[in-house]
């Protein structure tokens, strides 16, 4: 893979991240991330659409008003968004009724529209499917990170197994309530992005 | 009266748009710095789901609903039941985004001063997911004409209100001493999980 690729497809995950960098899609970080399987879905779901949007925006770029661009944009990503949706209840119905309101928010991701507004609307089309699928990996990393620790903490399992067993089920760990309700996502993200920034003083924000 | 009034409080403090659904976050954490400028997106978000979340409905119950437009295209039987529900996402952010740009020409027309002040932040609100989000609960609540007017604005005041607090604390914030891989965003994602820990409080309320 030549170093521009990789840059496009990974830049996004460390050093140019949509949630910790961008202010990008942080509403569905807060909500979905209970579990490590929501986030998962949550994560593949996104990273798609994403990835399709930009595809399918760069392609028609040259074609579309500049009056009416979001509106066309928002046609596409929606269409994806629908075809996600029916996929998640076709297939896997229990987990489409958990993450409800939050498939359809994907269209509202500020992630899907920032990028096919930023990124797509001026690159070629094979590039800009990796900047999608790039930004997606970013956000889900964000998104994986803050659910491992709240289950792991939480609820004392991952992916639903059990790690730590709880008091209820005569173990010693006392799940952690606070991790539980969503807010806490608020203070996690807080700190990783405090973390990613003692490694990455550059974004270091002045006042 | 105090159904509707019951509704009214409920939309903003317990079911805080931006502080118990996190909806709206993006716009939340990116424009929070000044007062003054969270005012003015405050007032396009409340106008803005003032109006979306009623026509909305007009359209969905008119339209979507399952079983909607059966006595027009004359439909007896229940296996050939029209459900256009599946639609209803793609339908949505068509006429938010449709209310925005309309919006915007009217008040670039008859009110300039205002479109001065609010200009910038039109165009952000198609995708703010507050708008979307309540329309998608206005949905799932299965609210009348009446009741969806009440609860669009009231949940525009909520999320007014929220961002104007974040605003006031930040402004206070630029006084104090942060370590400096918080600085900015870092700290306000903390500042926002503690206001949502306050809010919280209001969920004890019942109505």
């Amino acid at each position: 893979m030549s170093t521009d690729t990789k840059k496009v497809l990974f830049g996004p995950v460390v050093d140019n991240n949509p949630i910790a960098l961008q202010v990008l899609g942080v509403c569905s970080a807060l909500a979905v991330t209970s579990s490590l399987a929501n986030a998962l879905v949550m994560t593949l779901a996104v990273m798609l659409v994403t990835g399709f949007s930009n595809l399918f925006i760069s392609l028609i770029r040259n074609q579309i008003p500049s009056s009416v661009r979001i509106i066309v944009q928002m046609v596409i990503i929606a269409s994806l968004v629908i075809l996600v949706d029916q996929v998640l209840k076709a297939f896997s119905y229990q987990l489409s009724k958990e993450l409800s309101v939050f498939i359809g928010l994907i269209i509202t991701n500020c992630i899907v529209m920032g990028r096919a507004e930023a990124f797509a609307m001026k690159e070629k089309p094979g590039v800009s499917f990796l900047d999608g699928i790039g930004n997606g990996l970013g956000y889900g990393a964000v998104l994986m990170v803050v659910a491992f620790f709240r289950e792991l903490f939480g609820f004392g399992t991952l992916f639903g197994f059990e790690v730590f067993t709880l008091i209820q089920n005569d173990g010693w760990y006392q799940g952690n309530g606070l991790l539980v309700l969503p807010f806490s996502s608020f203070f996690i993200i807080g700190l990783i992005i405090w973390a990613i920034r003692q490694f990455k003083p550059e974004q270091v924000e002045k006042d | 009266m105090e159904h509707y009034l019951s509704i009214f409080v409920k939309a903003i403090f317990i079911e805080n748009m931006a502080l118990t659904f996190f909806l709206g976050m993006c716009t939340f954490l990116a424009v929070s710095k000044k007062v003054s400028t969270a005012i003015g997106l405050g007032v396009a978000v409340v106008v803005v789901l003032g109006i979306a979340v009623p026509v909305n409905q007009i359209i969905y119950q008119a339209i979507l609903a399952p079983g909607a437009l059966d006595s027009l295209m004359g439909v007896t039987e229940a296996k050939d039941s029209i459900d256009l529900s599946f639609l209803s996402f793609i339908t949505f952010i068509g006429v938010i985004a449709a209310l925005v740009q309309i919006l915007e020409m009217v008040l670039d027309k008859y009110f300039p001063a205002l479109y001065q002040a609010l200009g910038v932040f039109l165009p952000l609100i198609t995708v703010n997911c507050a708008i979307f989000g309540g329309v998608s609960f206005m949905v799932a609540k299965n609210l009348t004409l009446s009741e969806s007017v009440v609860y669009g604005i009231g949940s525009g005041i909520g999320w007014m209100l929220a961002i104007v607090l974040m605003a006031g604390i930040r402004e206070k914030m630029k006084y104090s001493d942060v370590p400096d891989g918080l600085k900015g965003l870092g700290i306000t994602f903390i500042s926002a999980g503690l206001m949502a820990f306050g809010f919280l409080s209001f969920g004890g309320i019942s109505l």
